[in-house]
């Protein structure tokens, strides 16, 4: 019976891993000719999956009711929210993928697959209520997403870009298998609850080391300064539907693992973990602020932007209480939509020949050769600047207010003050596109399944998604009361 | 009329026009733009005229709960109203000015345009504070996009200018907001107008209030922006910006800061009375040594704000009153200003005061209206410009005749430098055969002149039209700052009278005589 339970609640992962070998069997059947049905297929299993995960979310699931093997999963509406925005993700990058790869002569059916596997891995992260489930689901993700990073083998940059998410990507993956294992010794539990109860009253200093070296490992996973130094260069050099991934899909799971071990495993000592998200929330906008100034690269300056954009997210998380939960999750919903349209503009920038643009000097001028993707990237700048009226100016808004009402009203004032000094690249860029004079760079077309995404995109960040503000965060409030919930 | 929700309609023609001019051309979206503004001035017509003047404070109120967060409430009071009736009046105005100026990406340019004018109308009606800021800062991004695209050289620096300083100065306050929403469990405008904050509090909540008006305002020294933002913008840019976006300032200080942190306020005029002061004398002597004619206005639209915030900070009805006409006064003569600039810039294309003169012989009918405002500017009596200034120096005068000596120097100085520009430009001999071959006004820019100096005239001959509304919000508002006013040095000749016979008085003599009798009115008070 238990079995058999245990078995309904991770349905999702039990599909996406039986879909992917069968998918994998296909792929070695059918060669790289089969890549695009595969890439369709692909698509189809993550659109079940998703329908799999809604009714734990409309429910409200949470509790011991919802936790299989023996604590070691949890299926609760938390973690159908992060899935439902991981499987959005990875089916843009799927539908996004096949078209950039095929111009360079590099499909490969291995591609959909890495994605399925990744997908998988990051559903074991957001459901993860063990170190060990956590670590297990981490580095499935992971090395899937080192590979996919040096997908462009021919290509230098992506070559590069592999070769350094994989090291420092290691390097983090043990900090934090460290720290999993000090926690262990000092609580003698691997089990997020049992960790729960065991930290609580005075705080060994063991314990206290062990959740640093933890929280440093996460905080590099989620690109969070001073842990940032990889995501530009990464962002970058890989492939751009793969950076598309990258800013989203791993970036949901691995913030909605941080959310859960901080607010779960160690939300009996709030006080030992709260300074160091303050401190990592304001350097990341900082440093994501004043280091995208400089960048002429559209790619490196979404990289920067996304490490900004995590720091106001860790706003939301150094409340540590329900309202920052919902809060950080509205925003990372909402981040999801705009990393997309981001990414899916620049898919879209291409010179005459088709191949991809990604100097921002060459977008001089768009709007008067391209008004509408124009006006589209300039709605992502200003929506990431958090400029009403459009949407990205919620989820700041929903952060900054869950600080206020937690009290935290000098981090909210210091984090606002330098969210101006992100302001001053984002308006660059629309300066580029809309005052200067036509560059003539980018003249190429861009196919159907990219202008379909990126218009979704762009009508959800845009001053329309007001309209979807209200189910979004009783969703989100309901996300955030399970993680929440103490069994 | 209680069915119809006005105001949301008046946020929605607007918007609709936008859109319909992002997909015309340039012949269509100028005829889009100029009917959705003439709907738009109708439709503030119409709420005028349906405004009860006495009635209650609050009205055309409309509410619906479709946000998480904050609400969807709208409703206006006499102050907002005589703002929103600004608003319509000057945008079909502009959108003239626009006619044939704008050649180059015409359909954005009006799109933009009307987006303005919905947020504008937006912060004058939102009567939930988050909805407020969302107008007021949403504002940023087609006036970021007017400086910009359509602005001069010099745009860029400008508009990057324009940018940052009023979002840096407005994010502040949207914490403060978030602290307010928190304490007082809601955000509902007029409840908060009548909650008594922590005064230890209010110092805090006034301070981040105050970063970003005095920037809106502009007040020296965060003014910077604005001659920049000024003399790069088109025409139309500047007559929106001069006369709308600076009362935003005015009307948050009226709304938010006054009202909701009366103690605070208090606290503060000193404050505000020696940035005023700086204000008055500096700008005006910056004024005097321009050689450009639209950064001469611009820095006379520092001074001007700058008797707008004395008199609000004059704690009396007077001051109070004064500062709202000055804005009004200042919106239509401002704008008028730089229209008159536009004017000979579109034949020209040039801004150098030397460039021009004696042009009253080849351009009389200009020379005449161009008389007439700077004449407003200036305050004469019998202009809009004097009822205001008038008010407001009778009120700061209340409250410290230091100040008021120092504010009224603004005056002569202001005296000075538009007539100084005026003679440049139009006396003298005709130095430069280009200038004096350009034609006069032709029916368009009549067309233009013709309103703006009715309601010139209008508003100094009969300012009573537009105290009325305002008046019983005034007097609330004065009442709720009584307890905190600060004492004043020039009480005493107050004393003579009974109180309430003094207010009562005090007002109506002020609107009805100050215009025919005004240094009488004056000695009356004294005495």
């Amino acid at each position: 019976m238990e079995l058999l339970r245990s078995l309904a609640i991770t349905g999702t992962e039990e599909v996406l891993s039986i879909s992917g070998l069968i998918l994998l069997l296909a792929a070695g059947w059918g060669g790289d000719k089969a890549s695009r049905a595969i890439s369709i297929a692909a698509v189809a299993v993550l659109t079940v999956c998703a329908v799999l995960t809604v009714p734990a979310l409309c429910h409200a699931a949470m509790g011991p009711g919802v936790s299989a093997w023996n604590g070691q999963f949890s299926g609760d509406a938390f973690a159908a929210f992060g899935k439902l925005l991981i499987y959005a993700s990875a089916a843009v990058t799927l539908i996004i993928a096949p078209a950039f790869f095929e111009r360079e002569n590099a499909m490969r059916a291995e591609f959909p697959l890495l994605v399925l596997l990744a997908a998988m891995g990051m559903g074991m992260m957001v459901s993860a209520t063990d170190t060990l489930a956590l670590y297990i689901g981490l580095e499935l993700n992971s090395l899937a997403a080192y590979v996919m990073a040096s997908f462009l083998r021919s290509d230098e940059r992506s070559a590069e870009a592999g070769l350094k998410y994989f090291v420092l990507g290691s390097l983090a993956s043990g900090i934090l298998l460290y720290g999993i294992s000090l926690i262990y010794g000092f609580t003698g539990s691997t089990s997020f609850a049992g960790i729960h109860g065991a930290l609580a009253g005075p705080l060994f200093m063991g314990a206290t080391f062990g959740i640093v070296f933890v929280l440093a490992g996460l905080a590099f996973k989620v690109s969070a300064a001073p842990f940032h130094m990889w995501t530009p260069d990464v962002y970058e050099g890989a492939p751009t539907p793969v950076s598309t991934f990258f800013a989203t899909a791993p970036k949901v799971a691995a913030l909605a693992l941080l959310m859960r071990v901080s607010l779960f495993a160690f939300g009996s000592q709030p006080g030992a973990w709260q300074q160091i998200v303050i401190f990592v929330a304001l350097l990341s906008i900082v440093i994501g602020a004043l280091g995208a100034i400089g960048q002429d690269n559209i790619k490196r300056l979404l990289a920067y932007s996304s490490i900004n954009n995590v720091g106001f997210m860790l706003i939301g998380l150094a409340c540590a209480n329900q309202a920052g939960a919902a809060a950080m999750l509205v925003y990372l919903a909402i981040y999801v939509a705009m990393s997309v349209a981001g990414f899916v503009a620049v898919l879209m920038l291409r010179d005459a020949d088709g191949a991809p643009v990604e100097s921002i000097a060459a977008m001089a001028g768009l709007s008067k050769t391209r008004p509408a993707l124009a006006w589209a990237i300039g709605a992502v700048m200003f929506s990431l600047a958090g400029i009403p009226p459009l949407f990205g100016f919620w989820g700041k808004f929903m952060v900054f207010q869950a600080a206020v009402q937690a009290g935290l009203l000098t981090l909210a004032a210091i984090g606002i003050a330098a969210s101006v000094i992100g302001a001053f690249y984002y308006i660059k860029v629309v300066k580029v596109m809309f005052f200067d004079e036509a560059a003539d760079v980018v003249t190429g077309q861009s196919d159907l399944a990219q202008r379909v995404l990126l218009f979704v995109s762009v009508v959800a960040i845009s001053p329309l998604g007001w309209l979807i503000n209200k189910p979004l965060g009783e969703l989100a409030g309901r996300a955030a009361a399970a993680l929440f919930h103490i069994a | 009329m209680n069915g119809v929700p006005i105001l949301s309609l008046m946020l929605l023609v607007p918007l609709v026009g936008a859109v319909a001019c992002l997909m015309a051309g340039r012949e269509q979206a100028r005829v889009i733009a100029l009917a959705a503004t003439l709907v738009d001035l109708v439709l503030g017509a119409f709420l005028w005229s349906h405004y009860q003047i006495g009635g209650p404070q609050w009205q055309f109120q409309e509410h619906a709960a479709i946000f998480a967060g904050f609400e969807w409430k709208l409703g206006i009071d006499g102050i907002a109203l005589l703002l929103i009736a600004l608003t319509v009046f000057l945008m079909p105005i502009c959108i003239g000015a626009s006619w044939n100026a704008i050649e180059k990406r015409a359909g954005e340019y009006y799109a933009n345009f009307l987006i303005m004018e919905t947020l504008m109308i937006g912060v004058f009606t939102a009567q939930d504070l988050f909805l407020f800021y969302i107008m007021f800062e949403a504002g940023l991004i087609p006036m970021y996009l007017i400086i910009g695209i359509w602005g001069g050289a010099d745009r860029i620096y400008a508009s990057y200018k324009f940018f940052l300083y009023t979002l840096l100065g407005s994010v502040l306050m949207l914490i403060a907001m978030m602290w307010m929403v928190n304490e007082a469990g809601t955000s509902d405008i007029p409840t908060l107008m009548a909650y008594s904050f922590p005064v230890k509090a209010q110092t805090w909540l006034w301070l981040a209030f105050f970063a970003s008006f005095a920037v809106k305002m502009p007040m020296w020294p965060t003014h910077t922006w604005l001659p920049d933002a000024h003399v790069q913008a088109p025409t139309a840019g500047s007559v929106i910006l001069a006369g709308v976006l600076l009362k935003m300032g005015g009307y948050g200080f009226i709304r938010f800061s006054l009202p909701m942190f009366p103690e605070a306020s208090a606290q503060f005029a000193p404050l505000i009375y020696g940035l005023s002061m700086a204000a008055v004398v500096i700008t005006s002597l910056i004024a005097l040594v321009q050689h450009d004619m639209k950064k001469l206005i611009a820095y006379s639209s520092v001074a001007h704000m700058a008797i707008v915030t004395v008199g609000l900070f004059a704690f009396n009805r007077q001051g109070l009153e004064g500062s709202m006409i000055v804005m009004l006064s200042h919106g239509i003569v401002s704008g008028a200003l730089f229209l008159a600039v536009g004017v000979i810039y579109d034949r020209l294309h040039t801004r150098e005061i030397d460039r021009y003169g004696g042009l009253a012989i080849n351009m009389p009918a200009y020379a005449l209206f161009f008389m007439l405002f700077t004449m407003a500017s200036v305050g004469l009596p019998g202009t809009s410009g004097f009822v205001g200034e008038f008010l407001s120096l009778m009120g700061i005068y209340a409250q410290s005749s230091w100040v008021a000596l120092v504010c009224t120097t603004g005056i002569i100085l202001g005296a000075a430098y538009m007539l100084y520009l005026y003679r440049r430009v139009v006396f003298g001999v005709q130095k430069n055969a280009d200038a004096a071959a350009m034609p006069d006004l032709d029916a368009r820019e009549w067309a233009m002149m013709i309103p703006l100096a009715v309601a010139v005239l209008w508003m100094g001959v009969y300012p009573e039209t537009f105290l009325a509304p305002m008046r019983k919000d005034i007097a609330g508002l004065e009442a709720r700052l009584a307890q905190a006013r600060p004492k004043g040095d020039a009480d005493v000749q107050i004393a003579a009278i009974s109180p309430a016979a003094a207010t009562h008085e005090h007002g109506d003599a002020m609107e009805h005589g100050a215009q025919v009798h005004g240094p009488e009115a004056a000695h009356g008070e004294a005495r």
